[in-house]
């Protein structure tokens, strides 16, 4: 003790180095430190944006009529869709995952495809197919259509991992089925639901084509609006900020309502299989109605409008000379942007695992903070900060890289997170104490190890990447088309028989994304 | 001659001490085992031996060579020290060859040739060279992770508690051949492990371990019957505890007078006794022979080769002892049933637990 006493002072966080003798330490917080620091750019924008208008201007722009219809828009937007997703994906969720519905494993399915349809994607097939679709009761529609998967994937994992123990137990009590699914198995589904409704939740406040499509104004599509006005203004800064403050009181209120229990039964692993409820005959018949119906709204409107402007085109909407370099350059900035960000997680995943500690997970945090902000509030802080401190790279593949980089982190993260934990240290150290130095060890157990988790997420960025509209809209330079860009351009014209092939594309290049996150959440269950 | 030798090592994780000056010597060919409950700092004690983490002071030396000290360090990897971690850390993404051979330098050949010599080594069969980890049951995983520790033939070999995951049975048979295998190869080797059977199965030298400190170190006899307090006693295995006053290398306790093993202390002290140290035997019904040192049978608790018996003791006139319980250890076909009356006799001498 005397001896530790007498070592000279350093600073907490660069102490564990120093215990466990591991000199890569110290380069690798300062990676995921400047990660961090970059990643605190679109707050800082918010704050300093703010600051720099002054209170009465701010209040000025904020205290209007207009704002108070985006905010009403917004809220009831978010208010009726995220309870419908919710209904829908559990009730979903129960009959693919605890009934004996027929064709469980296609209807699971099946519930899971809408995410390969981009949610722009899904209001182009619905106004095609009805053109005087527009406002609140459209966009509830189609937002509920295009996010519920995002639910029902956390409620289908969960509900195939509970103990049935617990409801053989319930029911041994006296408790009626009905009632075993509201006391006991809704319960344990809490922490999925709450995960997922705030996927939905921030996804309603970041998305622009879905609501621009169908004529309905929310704080993202004014501040488009404004942006394409007037350029770099205050009045869409402002909106900016506020459309900001409602991701982050939305992510306060998720956290304060969460609880922290944990209800997943932990052990080695459920020895029984579940046991499916019976429906009977007349209840099957009636069950089968809303997988089918959902199916048919969410899938197939998109599959039937999609192939009849194909028709209606004909060979003359694939103008190839302009649909293969948008591919290109659409695989392009998707690859080097997936590479970026894999890269930038790198060092962040590695210390959270490696070196859990509380500054590791402040670091994390702010990462995660900075993806739930919409697209168009990173873009619109992009712009802003590009413009002032490094005019060179504005206009510029780099700063629309920056974007991807900063809003999808974390899908990196999480999945390079899971590949280094299947790599132990204690395999690391094995393989020192056989003669390789730590950097080789490193390089032949870890990454290795880890190569599965770090493709996984890459996969999942440049997919994402693939299908991004808002950003890739107000940040790519002049004469960049990607297939969302180029889908936009088109059915903003009301060309939508021309617009159709790009959207078939990125459908199609969305499935394997989509095919990625379903088996995902299959793993997760351990099945 | 001793080849390993941890002089005042120190080591601390924030508020907490691992390793409070340990100093531990180690003679070439030779098995320690050191033993502890969970969280003692075994673990960490072998973890600094192999280089995976640095002590805060102290130094370990390894045939003369110094390890660590306060201004050099050697790392893990130039150590050649072999590590055999609890379950074994077998790459999942190699075969049982690649493991073997990952670190093997040399020629294919020489690799495949050494690779079998060590399969051979831990009586595994060739055929098994292609399968995955995950192929092979736990004691097989065991014997291919000592295989690859063996590769680079180490002087010395850190066993880290590997035979907890396996089987009872298959647990006893394994230490065993480990045993054997590492003693024919001459390679020096330390074992740590928190179940004290292991440790006084498998050592010919015993350090007992506790908050850090190295609280005893001997032969695992002399722990077991002279454990220096009687905590240490207790970890080691079931203690008989008696209070007793001390006179010329004699005790007067509630077994009547019985000689212990110090002859210099005087006065009142504590003795233990190991259960297996007191005979039962049988007292005929109207006997009225039995003196002090008479009990009768209050459980029983069969065991097949071995019963433990409680026995209470018959209260004396000369001390108010009736009521204490004794721990008795005998063989099971022939225990006394409950309720009978035994006469209790000593074998050998109680040791003296320091003040």
């Amino acid at each position: 003790m005397a001896a530790t006493q007498s070592d000279s002072y350093v600073p907490p966080a660069l102490r564990v180095w120093r215990r466990t003798g591991n000199q890569a330490g110290a380069p690798v917080t300062a990676a995921a430190l400047l990660v961090t620091l970059l990643a605190l750019l679109p707050l800082a924008f918010v704050i300093g944006v703010t600051i720099q208008t002054g209170w009465s201007t701010v209040m000025q722009l904020l205290v209007r009529p207009r704002v108070g219809e985006l905010l009403v828009n917004t809220v009831l937007l978010v208010v009726l869709t995220v309870p419908l997703c919710t209904i829908l994906a559990v009730a979903l969720a129960w009959l693919t995952e605890r009934s004996d519905l027929p064709g469980r494993r296609a209807w699971s399915l099946l519930a899971a495809a809408p995410l390969a349809v981009p949610a722009f994607v899904h209001s182009y097939a619905w106004v095609g197919l009805v053109p005087s679709l527009h406002g609140l009761f459209a966009g509830v529609l189609v937002s509920v259509l295009a996010y519920f998967p995002f639910l029902y994937l956390p409620a289908a994992a969960t509900l195939r991992r509970l103990d049935p123990g617990l409801e053989d137990a319930a029911a041994s009590l006296g408790v009626k089925p009905w009632a075993i699914f509201f006391r006991v198995v809704l319960p344990q589904m809490r922490l999925a639901i709450w995960g997922g409704a705030l996927l939905v939740g921030l996804h309603l406040l970041a998305e622009y084509g879905l609501y621009a499509m169908l004529r309905f104004d929310t704080f993202t599509t004014a501040i488009f609006d404004q942006f394409q006005s007037t350029y770099n203004g205050p009045a869409a800064n402002m909106l900016a900020v506020v459309l900001a403050l409602c991701c982050l009181s939305m992510l306060t209120l998720e956290a304060a309502t969460r609880g922290s229990a944990r209800y997943a039964h932990v052990g080695a692993g459920s020895a029984r299989l579940l046991r499916p409820h019976r429906l009977g005959k007349q209840a099957t018949v009636i069950c089968l109605l809303l997988p089918a119906l959902t199916a048919v709204l969410a899938l197939g409107v998109p599959l039937v409008t999609l192939t009849r402007w194909l028709i209606a085109g004909g060979a003359a909407v694939w103008r190839i000379d302009e649909i293969v370099p948008a591919l290109g350059q659409t695989l392009a900035l998707a690859a080097a942007g997936a590479l970026l960000t894999t890269c930038a997680a790198m060092p962040m995943a590695w210390l959270s695992i490696r070196h859990p500690g509380r500054l590791n997970r402040v670091l994390e945090a702010c990462n995660y903070i900075t993806s739930s902000l919409p697209g168009i509030v990173v873009a619109l802080a992009l712009v802003t900060i590009v413009v002032r401190i490094a005019p060179a790279i504005y206009q510029t593949s780099v700063t629309v890289l920056l974007a991807y980089l900063l809003m999808f982190l974390p899908r990196a993260l999480i999945s390079l997170r899971a590949g280094i934990a299947q790599a132990p240290v204690e395999l690391e150290n094995t393989a020192r104490s056989l003669g390789r130095s730590p950097g080789r060890a490193f390089w032949a157990i870890t990454m290795r190890l880890s190569a599965p988790g770090a493709a996984a997420g890459a996969a999942l960025v440049f997919l994402a990447i693939t299908n991004e509209l808002t950003a890739t809209l107000l940040l790519a330079p002049n004469g960049t088309h990607t297939l969302a860009t180029g889908f936009w351009a088109f059915s903003s014209e009301i060309d939508y028989a021309a617009a159709a092939p790009y959207a078939l594309i990125m459908v199609l290049l969305s499935l394997p994304l989509t095919w990625l996150l379903y088996s995902q959440s299959k793993h997760l269950a351990g099945r | 001659m001793s080849t390993l030798e941890l002089h005042a090592v120190c080591k601390s994780y924030g508020s907490v001490c691992a390793m409070n000056n340990v100093s531990l010597n180690v003679e070439t060919g030779s098995r320690t085992a050191i033993v502890g409950p969970s969280g003692s700092g075994k673990s960490t004690l072998l973890r600094v031996i192999a280089g995976f983490e640095s002590p805060d002071s102290g130094s370990v030396v390894l045939n003369g060579k110094i390890l660590v000290d306060g201004t050099n360090e050697i790392p893990a990897h130039r150590r050649v020290i072999g590590f055999v971690p609890q379950d074994g850390a077998l790459f999942p993404h190699l075969t049982v060859a690649a493991n073997i051979g990952f670190g093997l330098a040399g020629s294919p050949a020489e690799r495949t040739q050494r690779i079998d010599e060590l399969m051979e080594m831990v009586a595994l069969d060739r055929r098994m060279l292609a399968r995955w980890p995950h192929e092979l049951s736990g004691g097989q995983q065991q014997r291919v992770a000592l295989a690859r520790a063996l590769a680079q033939r180490p002087q010395l070999m850190l066993l880290d508690e590997p035979f907890s995951a396996l089987d009872t049975g298959l647990r006893a048979a394994t230490r065993k051949a480990v045993a054997q295998l590492l003693s024919a190869a001459g390679v020096t080797t330390i074992l740590v492990t928190h179940d004290q059977a292991e440790a006084l199965s498998f050592a010919d030298q015993l350090a007992v371990m506790r908050d850090g400190r190295l609280v005893q170190v001997g032969p695992p006899l002399d722990l077991y019957l002279r454990p220096c307090d009687e905590t240490t006693a207790a970890f080691l295995g079931d203690a008989v505890v008696l209070p007793a006053r001390l006179e010329n290398g004699w005790a007067d306790c509630a077994l009547g007078r019985i000689a212990v093993d110090d002859s210099a202390r005087n006065g009142d002290a504590k003795i233990m006794l190991r259960p297996e140290q007191l005979n039962v035997a049988e007292i005929a019904a109207g006997d009225t022979d039995a003196q002090g040192r008479s009990g009768i049978v209050i459980e029983t608790d069969f065991g097949g080769a071995v019963c433990n018996l409680g026995v209470r003791l018959t209260a004396t006139a000369a001390e108010n002892t009736a009521g204490s319980t004794l721990l008795v250890r005998c063989p099971g076909p022939q225990a006394p049933a409950v309720g009978a009356s035994v006469k209790i006799s000593v074998t050998g001498s109680a040791h003296v637990l320091a003040a």
